[in-house]
């Protein structure tokens, strides 16, 4: 940088103060938002000043009344037209809210909500000295094994703190879909991503496997992060901004010289593919794509079941929505250059995805590996570069999280004297135990595997039509194929639920409540409904189809 | 009028879904219902036939149009029906033919326990079969040529507790299948030659066809035909299927199904003008069968047996005539006519005979049955003169006139074709004579059976006798009246159009020949049969004989060929599937399970190395960027 650069980098900071102007907000159009923020804080109010016999009561009644709001608030949005014909950016070009964002955000807050349940669940685990307990650790600071954990396990300590953690972590996913520029996209990564490595670690069950992945998934999520901040700060380079729409025109060439400060290295093509690819990577590594999924497996398999099952979901939701608008919105003027490279990571990670899960023994293990073949099948999706690609994913990542969160449910069901039974050996015969839960989870298993009738066969004709009219049929032929690969372990678990003999050793299935019950339900009717009636879906994800710019 | 058309199958359907889901409640009374909509059935059918000759012969074909049934862009078809002179025939054949043998049936099934089930289908039968023939297009004619199939099925398996019966509708069914294949070919092969399988469209756009893909269609149609009418090579159903109640036997099994491949074959004449190849083959495998037919026919001792045979040889000479193109089609039906009648005649003849002796079929236990039975004696006799072909009776007017049609086709062909029928004619005379004489001739041969009850021969309940009754007076006058003034020919030729064809000897010729070689047959009989008396247990016989009792080995043929043909293609594909295919698979899964158990390794827990793959995953990711654009 030159010295009159910098020079005028001061200048520019030093402008008189009279310059700035108050913000406008547009409370209502961010309201989704804000209810679930504000909700958050109160839960964190919640845990200081309320007594901790009724703590969780209160704080399941905000949550769920938070969360109930926020949706109510996003059909009220779309239905007054914010989705399509108002559609528009908030915050002073800090937040999109048009058709994708609010379609995602509605996701995101259903799949939150059915989440919500799988967490409050507390009829599943023994009781713990007469008190009632769910699946996280009675005190998390507590060291695994000590005095102190057994003392907080006797006097019957829960983890409250994790339903405002969860309403953290789904006001930062809202955002993050919306964001309309890179600095409220890397903290809504952020403000999503804290609270997630904090809910990994809070197993009540085998406790270090899932700090372990806690501290796995903090790592590595900080070093993609760090990528995506690099790249952040070389797009500002490139562009002279940070606002998408701004970069997208500089991209284009109909915008020249946004900030003279920067004219020694604005327009240099090299900063913006080097941006644009880590900040790609960034939100590659969130929806788990090849070869940066390997925290996946390892973190869905340490964490408590009903955080995989969120997290599985509704990470996938944010993170793809935001990888959508990137690239439709900020990159498309780029789209020669990073299409066929996310060509070759869609096909490494479908066929990765589906080989790896071959061979694997732990049904946890088995979903990480199947999540990470379906990122590869929506990024086939949002390759298409068409409008049918967005309504497709949109689609697509609607009925995988209902799916992903009912399969995540009905593996805390089976269980034997450790907790879980996850190890696939002790699934067999299941079918004959208790033929109506393997029955369920063998409709999930199907809707993953993309048979006919099952919302996975919509989502997937869906993304595949999209892909092979957007010029990438290749990319079909190895969706089939790794499909094909997949199928096999999917029918596997189910052959071995339905036609294998039952161990004496095996586990029982546990008789939920209500709450498990519903996120099951949802899933299952969810699956079905999709199945078999999507279109009145894919109308909805078409309408919702269109980018603000 | 047009909206008439519906309810003549309506009815039927209707009686057999309300006989066969009635439940019990319904036993005492399911057997009128039946009888009732299927003489309705035949009232609507004479109002029409009554409407379509008060008009010119240029309009009187009526349609009715029901609904769209399957509309698929440029594939549609339509419940569409329509009435012309062919299918008025038939209507009125099947209907009058089937309420008579609904009657009959009120008597025959007297004391079975399961009689409104067999009305059930004899409805359904019903309205198939109507349905068949008043299709106007052959989706639809293939929904009623399934349904009779089904129908049929059911029928001849009513007894199902005999294995035989089981056995028989199994075998029917199968080898119908065979033939149902060709017409399913043949209507795809229709629908990607002209676009359509509505008659009018096809039979227009038949001429430009090329003669090639006409000739594939109208082989197709003939498989299937030979199929549903028992022909050559598709013939070895028929007989068995004589296991189903004689009732069954007279109306699905000789007057109507079994003459379906008839009405397919004229139905679609304008495909066949255009086929002269395919012409050939349907005349060689008519005359095939009507030689093959008599032959078995002579053999058989069982009397439904030697009727079967008849009826299959009787149809090779409608298929015969309808091989001949214009020369034949109409007296191809008109003899599907006259056939109707007497052969139903003959069977409910046989199935009283049945009736009175105990369920007994084997001729060679009958015998002097004439004093018995008197009227079954007569109106059999009738059918027996009718179907030798005695002059004045109906099947003297139908027969000779095939005959000669085939002499009128002119050169060598004409003359080995004429050849062949006269010389069935004769086989006829002479197997017929054989089973009258048989029967109702001659010593009584009956003995007790191993319970020592001796048979009782009587006469059967009025409500048999007199269907047969109206049946002879079919079988007697049905032919004249067709015949004198072409009245048959002016009827039915605006649609299957004719031509007389260059006869190398005169008409009257051709008669006395037939005249000629009828009484060698019915003398050879005589002297066989009716100076010798007839023993009781089978002679050895000839080889010939022996073959032609065996059905000319057709079950040793099709076993051999067949079924042993098809054990062996059926094993060296499951082990080239075995060997090959699962090899590919197996192969192909191990390979995948190998290479993801090495995949695996490279999950190895810890963070660091996962931390190198993403950095180089982002090092790679950023190059192949540069890489595009530098490219």
């Amino acid at each position: 940088m030159s010295a009159s650069a910098v020079h005028s980098l001061w200048t520019t900071a030093a402008d008189p103060i009279s310059k700035i102007e108050a913000p406008k907000i547009e409370y209502a159009q961010l309201s989704p938002t804000l209810i679930v923020i504000g909700a958050a804080i109160v839960g964190i109010l919640v845990e200081a000043f309320v007594p901790r016999k009724s703590r969780y009561y209160v704080q399941m009644f905000v949550s769920v009344v938070a969360l109930a709001a926020a949706f109510a608030a996003v059909v009220g949005l779309a239905t007054r037209g914010y989705g399509t014909t108002k559609a528009g950016i908030a915050a002073m070009g800090a937040i999109a809210v048009d058709g994708p964002a609010l379609f995602l955000q509605g996701t995101i807050l259903l799949a939150g909500l059915v989440g919500l349940f799988t967490f409050a669940e507390r009829r599943l685990d023994p009781e713990a000295h007469g008190n009632r307990v769910d699946s996280f650790a009675a005190q998390a600071a507590s060291v695994p094994g000590s005095d102190s954990e057994k003392a907080a396990v006797r006097a019957g300590f829960t983890t409250t703190e994790v339903f405002p953690l969860l309403l953290f972590a789904i006001s930062g996913m809202l955002v993050f879909p919306s964001a309309n520029d890179l600095l409220t996209l890397f903290v809504a990564l952020e403000v999503f991503s804290l609270p997630l490595y904090l809910l990994c670690a809070l197993a009540r069950r085998k406790r270090l496997l899932s700090q372990e992945a806690a501290v796995k998934y903090f790592l590595l999520g900080a070093f993609a992060s760090a990528f995506t901040l690099f790249g952040i700060a070389l797009l500002y380079g490139y562009a002279g901004s940070v606002s998408y729409g701004t970069i997208a025109q500089v991209v284009d060439g109909t915008v020249k010289n946004v900030d003279p400060a920067l004219a020694d290295t604005m327009g240099n093509d090299v900063l913006l593919l080097i941006g644009a690819a880590m900040i790609v990577m960034g939100l590659l590594f969130k929806v788990g794509a090849v070869p940066f999924h390997m925290w996946t497996p390892d973190v869905y398999q340490g964490a408590p079941t009903p955080v995989t099952g969120f997290m599985a979901a509704a990470t996938k939701v944010a993170a793809f929505g935001a990888l959508l608008r990137l690239l439709y919105v900020v990159l498309p003027g780029l789209r020669w250059d990073w299409r066929p490279v996310m060509m070759g990571v869609a096909v490494v990670t479908m066929l990765g995805g589906a080989v790896v899960a071959i061979t694997q023994t732990d049904i946890k293990r088995l979903l990480a590996y199947s999540s990470i073949a379906h990122a590869g099948f929506i990024l086939a999706g949002v390759i298409a570069m068409t409008p049918d690609g967005v309504s497709s994913v949109l689609f697509y990542l609607g009925a995988y999280s209902f799916v992903t969160i009912g399969a995540f449910a009905v593996v805390t069901l089976v269980r034997d004297a450790g907790g879980e039974a996850t190890h696939l050996s002790k699934w067999a015969g299941l079918g004959r135990r208790s033929p109506l839960v393997a029955a369920v989870f063998a409709v999930f298993l199907l809707a993953f595997a993309g048979i006919p009738l099952t919302s996975g066969f919509a989502g997937k004709f869906a993304v595949f039509k999209a892909a092979a009219e957007g010029g990438a049929g290749a990319l079909v032929v190895v969706g089939v194929i790794s499909s094909a690969i997949a199928a096999f372990f999917y029918i596997r678990v189910i052959v071995l639920m339905f036609f294998s003999e039952p161990r004496p050793d095996g586990p029982t299935v546990a008789v939920p409540s209500p709450l498990t019950m519903t996120a099951i339900g949802v899933g299952v009717a969810v699956t079905l409904v999709l199945g078999v009636a999507p279109q009145y879906f894919l109308d909805l994800a078409n309408q919702a189809g269109v980018f603000v710019r | 009028m047009d909206n008439l058309i519906a309810l003549l199958v309506a009815a039927p359907l209707l009686g057999a879904a309300v006989l066969l889901c009635g439940g019990r409640r319904l036993d005492a009374v399911g057997h009128w219902i039946g009888t009732a909509l299927a003489a309705s059935s035949f009232v609507i059918g004479v109002v029409l036939f009554a409407d379509m000759l008060g008009k010119n012969a240029e309009h009187r074909t009526l349609t009715q149009f029901l609904y769209s049934w399957i509309p698929v862009g440029g594939f549609q078809a339509d419940v569409a029906f329509q009435l012309d002179q062919l299918s008025m025939t038939f209507v009125l054949l099947i209907t009058g033919v089937g309420s008579l043998i609904h009657v009959y049936s009120i008597g025959y099934m007297e004391h079975d326990e399961r009689r409104r089930r067999f009305f059930g289908y004899l409805n359904l039968f019903l309205a198939a079969m109507l349905l068949l023939v008043l299709a106007d297009n052959y989706l639809l004619l293939y929904v009623g040529w399934e349904g009779v199939g089904l129908a049929s099925y059911l029928l001849i398996g009513f007894w199902q507790h005999k294995p035989s019966a089981a056995t028989a509708a199994k075998k029917a069914f199968l080898v119908n299948r065979v033939g149902d294949m060709g017409l399913s070919i043949a209507i795809m092969l229709m629908f990607t030659t002209f676009g359509t399988f509505t008659f009018g469209p096809v039979f227009e756009a038949a001429g430009g066809a090329s003669e090639g893909k006409l000739t594939a269609i109208a082989l197709m149609l003939l498989l299937a035909a030979c199929g549903k009418s028992a022909q050559v090579p598709l013939q070895s159903w028929l007989g068995d299927a004589m296991e189903g109640p004689t009732p069954v036997s007279a109306l699905i099994h000789a007057a109507t199904m079994v003459t379906a491949g008839v009405y397919l074959i004229v139905r679609s004449a304008d495909i066949f003008n255009a086929a002269p190849d395919a012409q050939l083959v349907v005349t060689v495998v008519g005359a095939v069968t009507l030689l093959f037919g008599a032959i078995v026919g002579c053999a058989k001792d069982d009397i439904k047996k030697a009727l079967a045979g008849s009826t299959m040889s009787q149809i090779g000479y409608m298929i015969l005539a309808a091989g001949l193109g214009p020369i034949g089609y109409v007296f191809a039906i008109m003899h599907l006519v006259t056939h109707g009648f007497f052969k139903a005649g003959l069977f409910l003849g046989a199935g009283s005979v049945m009736h009175g002796m105990n369920d007994e079929v084997d001729m060679r236990k009958y015998g002097g049955l004439r004093t018995y039975m008197p009227i079954t004696f007569v109106t059999f006799g009738l059918g027996y003169l009718a179907i030798i072909g005695f002059p004045g009776l109906s099947g003297f007017f139908s027969k000779d006139k095939i005959i000669e049609a085939a002499f009128a086709k002119g050169g060598t062909e004409g003359w080995i074709l004429g050849g062949v029928a006269l010389l069935g004619a004769a086989i006829t005379a002479f197997y017929m004579t054989r089973v009258m004489l048989m029967t109702f001739f001659g010593e009584k041969r009956w003995q007790p059976d191993e319970n020592g009850h001796e048979p009782h021969p009587h006469e059967s309940p009025k409500v048999m006798t007199i269907p047969m009754i109206v049946l002879a007076f079919g079988s007697v006058f049905a032919g004249g009246f067709f015949s004198i003034g072409d009245r048959f020919l002016n009827w039915l030729e605006p649609v299957t159009g004719h031509s007389h064809g260059n006869p190398p000897v005169s008409a009257l010729t051709v008669t006395l020949s037939t005249m000629v070689v009828l009484v060698i047959g019915v003398a050879a009989a005589y002297a066989q049969y009716g100076r010798r008396p007839v023993p009781v247990v089978a002679p050895r016989g000839s080889l010939l004989t022996r073959a032609a009792r065996r059905d000319l080995l057709q079950d040793d043929f099709n076993h051999v060929v067949l079924v042993r043909g098809g054990e062996h293609l059926t094993r060296s594909l499951v082990y080239v599937d075995h060997t090959l295919v699962d090899g590919v698979v197996n192969g192909t899964a191990a390979s995948m399970g190998g290479l993801s158990g090495r995949l695996r390794k490279l999950q190895n827990g810890y963070a660091r190395s996962y931390a190198v793959s993403m950095f180089g995953g982002a090092a790679i990711l950023i190059a192949a960027t540069l890489l595009m654009r530098a490219v």
